[in-house]
């Protein structure tokens, strides 16, 4: 082990641990922390009015506080689309095998190409002169053309294309680290794999459920870039990140964008307090075996 | 076992055995569903860049290379690659430097507000960006540092620092300590340890986090959005710019940069997938495990 004054009585600067410690936490707390402080308090100076005019004005306006709905009406069915599917998914690869690495490689693919391509590719597969379009009218499944970009159907498909590996890769992380000897016990009791699932995994399950859930929202919330390419950003897709993002760069008032930024982490961490609030009544212990 | 049970168990056995089918197949089928239509998304756009001319029919009536020269010139897509490079290069270098040293203190020392610390450090992984972007672009262009190289290679050091602190903690702490001790009993200096044990020890580590980092930077739209001038765009930045003015350009040459950008992405991401579980992408928000 590298030694540090820790070990000794001696003063802070010679303890070999600050220092390795030290340009990290600096990085952080002034690109990081300092910034959301100086937004926080940006937020209460407002170009005109009061130190509450932006927030009021973000309540009043209708323009503005409806961006909370539009985009929770974005968030929640893409979560819980996500997790919903994923559990399942991940459930039935959560054994190693070169099947497993193959297929997670697979699903990892839309997470690494992150939303702008996805927005570009959707536009011309899902576009009305598209090869979805196309194949609908083929088959006759449906009528006319078929409008799945610039609505909030476009967004919402993005936000599962982008958010479903995500959800799956933490999940599965999770589901791994549940000890398989516990589903075999059970199994040698006579509990078929649906039973084993719902007495034995799910629970174990649950707190990383909660925290992939509370993720999964926060990432879905602040969706940005396909709001804009695959919505209507004017209208059924204007999300609060838009709203902020034309705050601050459209109208150069940082301090309503700031105010923006803040309701937006307020949001989130409501809804992330609550889910993982949810999970405290949960099972909290171990996941493994015991020794064995 | 009993005569009784093994007959209950025998009629039921047909239809759990049926359902346990008819869910394994809804699930590949769904998966297979999802993955087609991906798979279709980015044939899609590439089919379309090397068409001719392809309007309203199942493909395109000629094939062509020129929407990528094309690409290469209308997007100016050197310069753009070149700053890529130098961003993703510095961003690697910084974090790895930084954030190494931070890792192994959290992994080998104990010390007071260390768990407060620990936190410090993930709040910029479990934050979306677009939330603390819009406060950080602010400060930059207060400070004049919005646009410039400098600008864009901090604000994506941001989630790079705590992402490879958060990868390697866990690596050092497998790593035995006793390697170490022995070492030092042979009289190695902090120097010597540093550089004929631990170095060689941490390489693997340091490998998996490169990579993760150079996937994750190359793929960081809104960070990079916020803070980019017209001359500091990312790859992806200023794809989301032809995406977004779409009809100013030939879709095609769109199209084509989309396949580059696609290109350059999976290329780094299937190399990253050599080295590290795909869970490992989505960072290591799970809990250590606990009980023993």
């Amino acid at each position: 082990m590298i030694q540090g004054a820790s070990d000794r009585p001696g003063a802070w600067w010679k303890d070999l641990t600050f220092w390795m410690l030290a340009p990290a936490t600096l990085f952080i707390l002034l690109v990081f922390v300092y910034p959301f402080v100086d937004g926080l308090i940006l937020s209460f100076n407002p170009m005109n009015g009061g130190y509450f005019a932006n927030y009021e004005n973000f309540f009043s306006d209708p323009r503005l506080w409806q961006t909370i709905g539009t985009t929770m009406k974005l968030a929640l069915p893409a979560t819980l689309i996500n997790v919903g599917v994923a559990i399942p998914v991940a459930y039935r690869l959560r054994n190693k095998s070169p099947y497993q690495k193959l297929a997670t490689t697979i699903i990892t693919i839309p997470l690494t190409l992150g939303t702008v391509l996805i927005a570009q590719g959707m536009l011309s597969y899902f576009g009305p002169n598209g090869w979805f379009s196309q194949l609908v009218q083929w088959l006759n499944i449906w009528d006319g053309p078929v409008r799945l970009t610039h609505n909030y159907w476009g967004v919402l498909i993005s936000l599962v294309i982008s958010g479903f590996p995500f959800v799956f890769l933490l999940i599965l992380s999770y589901i791994t680290g549940i000890d398989p000897v516990l589903s075999r016990a059970a199994a040698t009791l006579g509990a078929n794999p649906f039973r084993q699932f719902r007495h034995i995994v799910f629970p174990l399950l649950l707190p990383g459920l909660a925290m992939s859930f509370a993720l999964s929202f926060v990432q879905a919330f602040s969706v940005f870039p396909s709001a804009i390419l695959l919505g209507a950003p004017s209208g059924p897709t204007r999300v609060i990140s838009i709203a902020a993002y034309e705050a601050a760069f459209e109208n150069y008032d940082y301090s309503l964008a700031s105010a923006i930024a803040m309701i937006m982490g307020i949001v989130q961490l409501v809804v992330v307090a609550l889910v993982l609030g949810f999970r405290r009544l949960s099972y909290r212990g171990p996941v493994t075996g015991g020794k064995g | 076992m009993s005569t009784l049970s093994f007959s209950a168990r025998m009629g039921k056995a047909l239809p759990a055995k049926l359902v346990g089918r008819a869910w394994n197949a809804t699930i590949v089928g769904l998966m297979t569903f999802f993955l087609i239509n991906i798979g279709l998304i980015v044939a899609s756009v590439a089919t379309s860049s090397f068409g001719k001319r392809w309007f309203n029919t199942w493909l395109p009536d000629g094939y062509t290379t020129h929407w990528y020269f094309d690409a290469w010139k209308e997007f100016q897509l050197s310069s753009v690659m070149i700053v890529t490079i130098q961003i993703v290069l510095a961003v690697v270098i910084l974090a790895i430097a930084l954030g190494v040293p931070a890792a192994y203190a959290l992994a080998r020392r104990d010390f007071r507000g260390k768990n407060l610390l620990m936190g410090l450090f993930l709040l910029p992984l479990m934050i979306p960006p677009i939330t603390y972007g819009i406060p950080l672009a602010t400060v930059m262009y207060r400070l004049d540092l919005a646009g410039t190289l400098t600008g864009v290679i901090i604000a994506n050091l941001l989630p790079a620092l705590p992402f490879v602190i958060l990868v390697m903690t866990p690596f050092i702490e497998q790593i035995d300590t006793n390697l170490e001790s022995a070492a030092r009993v042979f009289g190695a200096s902090n120097l010597q340890l540093f550089r004929h044990v631990l170095v060689p020890l941490l390489l693997p580590g340091m490998l998996a986090a490169t990579l993760l980092v150079v996937v994750r930077t190359i793929s960081m739209f809104e960070l990079t959005f916020l803070t980019a001038g017209p001359s500091t765009q990312t790859l992806v930045v200023s794809l989301y710019y032809a995406v977004f003015a779409a009809g100013v350009r030939a879709q095609q040459s769109i199209d084509a940069m989309a396949i580059v950008y696609m290109v350059v992405t999976v290329t780094w991401l299937l190399i990253a997938m050599r080295f590290v579980s795909p869970t490992q992408l989505v960072s290591q928000v799970r809990e250590q495990p606990q009980g023993n």
